[in-house]
């Protein structure tokens, strides 16, 4: 049988089977978690605590009045120590409430649904944002926004995106093979507040597991979903990929998944809005891998937002001694860490630590035009054009190439064969041309 | 030990109280006095250092010397049948023009107080390339002169690796043309055609040779063809690497399938002179040239599995790759029968080599989801 996909892409080796046996193991509470005020793309929370509070396990402790945002909950029970600026996963300095664990677990649940189903659209979106719910891929947009389009886009297909397209993250996968039921309850939720009949599921074929017991449990439930399998490429797990792949519509240039009649939402977004919805926890976990070469003991664990990094990597057997790179998220796209006690956030799907030899060491050597980054991109770009007008500062024409397309998924920079910083490049790019404009746009102001 | 990532005082306070004293593992830390900020700012120790970078952490396999050999290894077959069929001459062609392009590689270096680039390994692929399209009768001091001019004035005065607009090895090539017009166009048979062709090595001449045109000029000034079988192995008379078309398609569709050289090109470029020349020959099959003669003769399976192919001088886009090869086959077909001479793979892809930049920027593709551009009112 022939897989769908999407063009052009890559296939980089995975390296999955470090983790993906390894059952999620639940990490023993931490002693210590920071949360950021702002988890998630949106306005930042206001903190709703001080120091000295006693908090419970999912008490609102930040939040914000504007809409696209969402709240931040305590996940463990415990004291509010500070609220001050800790070291961010991003790579920045940012405003946290450290929580220090004290007593015994209690917790503050939601307002309780009593059957979903019959509960009015507005009641069950402002549950999943009282839960702080956000796309727990990594893109951390508010949920409730993505399941609340306006009123004039028609929203014909809900996609369900399992497909893990990062090497390394085992994370989605094994949230499919051991909670399946939750996400499908997840993702029935998601489609009657959306009010669409056809939902796809689609997971990429190296994880054969996840793919039977998806298939398995959507047949024995009864739900109307259709299971995707799609061939191993990445970046198929980026949105406009995963439409393409599965419906094969094209999200316009500048335009979202929903101008096209689709709204897409992770695996582990589903099984938090299941959570939320019928057992009226707010997103206080999640499961992210620990992996990579150079860990001892690769896991897939549950933890607490907010844990720091450092407690994870002793559930892990620690790291080992020549690891020279450790970084949040996949190896495409992921953040390097310069700092053990940064805190898992909502964006968390895993933290990689790799040995071996560095990509910074290779020599550079001059485009060739070889032309296998625009053979890869799989936005349709030139990124050796794009590279070079950056460096040149042709403006104008990084904007008549489409930079701003560019979804920064890394593809063009792993294939260069001269080693040249593609995709870092066009980042200093996006950055330049948003200064011409603003620049231009005070000069004709 | 495996205390080694913690970060925080407080853990390695722990650590020291854990291990029992005098434990070898565990060195009391250098006396240097620890700040006494928050110890939540303290990075990785410093025997841990690690990268910040930002991301791709992968990379894939492939690089330039590795693209550059590939092509090198996939010329072999061609190289080893220009020895087989020109004898030791042959060799002493390849190996002066690979070490000339070398060395002036090499002075260029020297000179511009760039890095040394010889080991990428764009220099003996020139080198190669050059020799594979000289007369096996062509004096070594040429040889080597063509090597010098293809690297200097074919790349490093545009900069180097990258920087060119044409193909060097040909800009060598048309050099040569150009200062040895009868040299180069001197051929003789091959020794396997029983007209025993090897060289005294020392005067380079030939000791007991037939000169023989190739089968392009007998088409051309005499009207003779040659029989397929001749074209395919490569007994005939020509340049040394460009006769055997079986030699060359063996590499030539190795680098196809390496993904190395673009599919398009020869087949847009052999594709337009077949289907060019084809139509010529069914208007008037007297007097214009079989098409499959057309595209086994002459430098056009090395030209465009090679030639045409390198990457610095072709186009990036698919279809500015298409316009490229038909391009090429459409200047070939016009130079070898109207021209005024017999053979022009050569010029043909030096002309499309001039359009290629303008072919990049001509033939954007469209990206993802490119909304069609609003008409202007």
């Amino acid at each position: 049988m022939k897989l769908s996909t999407f063009k052009k892409g890559l296939h980089p080796e995975d390296y999955k089977y470090f983790s993906h046996d390894q059952a999620i193991e639940t990490l023993p509470l931490p002693d210590d978690v920071y949360l950021p005020l702002q988890q998630h793309i949106g306005a930042a929370c206001e903190p709703l605590v001080k120091k000295g509070d006693r908090v419970r396990t999912g008490q609102l402790i930040a939040n914000s009045s504007s809409y696209v945002s969402a709240p931040v909950h305590a996940s463990i029970t415990g004291v509010v120590m500070d609220i001050e600026k800790y070291y961010h996963p991003l790579g920045m300095r940012a405003t946290m409430i450290h929580i220090r664990r004290e007593g015994e677990e209690e917790w503050e649940l939601l307002e309780k649904i009593q059957d979903w189903k019959w509960t009015p659209k507005e009641k069950l979106l402002e549950t999943i944002r009282n839960a702080g719910i956000v796309g727990l891929g990594g893109a951390t947009f508010p949920t409730h926004v993505k399941l609340n389009p306006p009123d004039d886009k028609t929203i014909d297909s809900f996609i369900l995106n399992g497909v893990e397209c990062e090497p390394y993250l085992t994370a989605d996968d094994r949230l499919m093979i051991e909670q399946s039921d939750k996400i499908l309850l997840g993702m029935a939720i998601m489609m009657h507040i959306l009010d669409v009949q056809k939902g796809y599921i689609g997971i990429e074929n190296n994880k054969p597991e996840a793919i039977a017991r998806m298939q398995k449990r959507v047949v024995e439930l009864g739900y109307p979903f259709k299971v995707v399998p799609l061939k191993v490429k990445y970046p198929q797990g980026a949105e406009k990929m995963l439409i393409y792949s599965v419906l094969k519509r094209k999200v316009p240039y500048s335009k979202l998944p929903m101008d096209v009649g689709v709204v897409v939402n992770n695996v582990a977004t589903a099984f938090a809005v299941a959570e939320a919805v019928t057992e009226a926890k707010p997103l206080v976990r999640r499961v992210i891998t620990l992996t990579g070469d150079g860990v001892n003991q690769p896991k897939n664990l549950m933890v607490r937002l907010g844990t720091p990094f450092k407690d994870l990597f002793e559930a892990c057997g620690n790291v080992k001694d020549d690891v020279h790179r450790i970084f949040m998220g996949g190896p495409m796209m992921g953040m390097t860490q310069y700092h053990l006690e940064s805190p898992v956030v909502k964006g968390s799907s895993g933290i990689v630590a790799v040995t071996g030899e560095l990509v910074e060491e290779l020599t550079t050597f001059p485009c060739i035009r070889c032309g296998a980054c625009v053979r890869t991109c799989p936005m349709n770009l030139m990124p050796l054009r794009l590279s070079k007008f950056t460096q040149e500062k042709k403006c104008e024409d990084l904007e008549s190439y489409g930079i701003m397309n560019c979804i920064e998924c890394g593809s063009c920079a792993f294939v260069c064969p001269a080693n040249i910083p593609l995709v870092q490049w066009i980042r200093v790019g996006k950055i330049r041309l948003r200064e011409h404009k603003a620049k231009k746009a005070k000069e004709n102001a | 030990m495996t205390e080694k990532i913690q970060t925080s005082e407080e853990m390695e306070k722990e650590t020291a109280v854990k291990t029992a004293p005098g434990s070898p593992e565990v060195k009391p830390e250098p006396e240097a006095p620890k700040p006494k900020k928050d110890p939540r700012s303290k990075l990785f120790r410093s025997d841990r250092m690690t990268i910040v970078a930002p991301a791709p952490h992968a990379k894939g396999k492939n690089s330039v010397p590795r693209i550059m050999y590939t092509v090198i290894a996939a010329l072999l077959p061609a190289a080893i049948m220009s020895i087989v069929l020109f004898g030791t001459k042959a060799m002493v062609t390849l190996m002066v023009a690979v070490f000339a392009a070398m060395v002036a590689e090499f002075a260029c270096n020297k000179i511009m107080k760039t890095g040394i680039t010889v080991d990428d390994g764009s220099a003996i692929l020139t080198g190669l390339l050059l020799a594979l399209t000289l007369p096996p009768t062509f004096p070594i001091a040429g040889t080597a002169l063509g090597a010098v001019v293809a690297i200097v004035f074919g790349k490093m005065v545009f900069g180097g690796l990258g920087a060119n607009i044409f193909n060097p090895a040909l800009i060598g090539r048309a050099f040569l043309q150009a200062s040895f017009p009868v040299k180069i166009t001197t051929w003789t048979l091959p020794a396997l055609s029983g007209s025993g062709a090897y060289y005294d090595l020392i005067t380079s001449k030939a000791v007991d040779t037939v000169t023989g045109a190739t089968p392009l000029g007998l088409m051309k000034f005499e009207g003779i063809g040659t029989h397929l079988k001749p074209l395919l192995f490569g007994n005939i008379g020509g340049c040394i690497g460009e006769t055997s078309a079986i030699a060359i398609l063996i590499g030539g569709l190795l680098l196809v399938i390496l993904r190395v050289a673009d599919w398009r090109i020869p087949l847009s470029y052999i594709g337009t002179v077949f289907v060019f020349s084809g139509a010529l020959w069914l208007i008037d099959p007297a007097a214009y040239p079989d098409p499959l003669f057309m595209i086994l003769s002459g430098g056009l399976m090395l030209g465009a599995f090679f030639m045409a192919t390198d990457m610095v001088t072709s186009p990036v886009t698919p279809l500015g790759t298409w316009i490229y090869g038909i391009g090429m086959g459409v200047f070939l077909v016009v130079i070898r029968i109207w021209g005024g001479l017999p053979e022009g793979v050569m010029y043909s892809i030096l002309f499309m080599n001039g359009l290629v930049p303008l072919l990049n920027r001509w033939t954007r593709p469209r990206y993802f989801g490119e909304i069609q551009q609003e008409k202007k009112t």
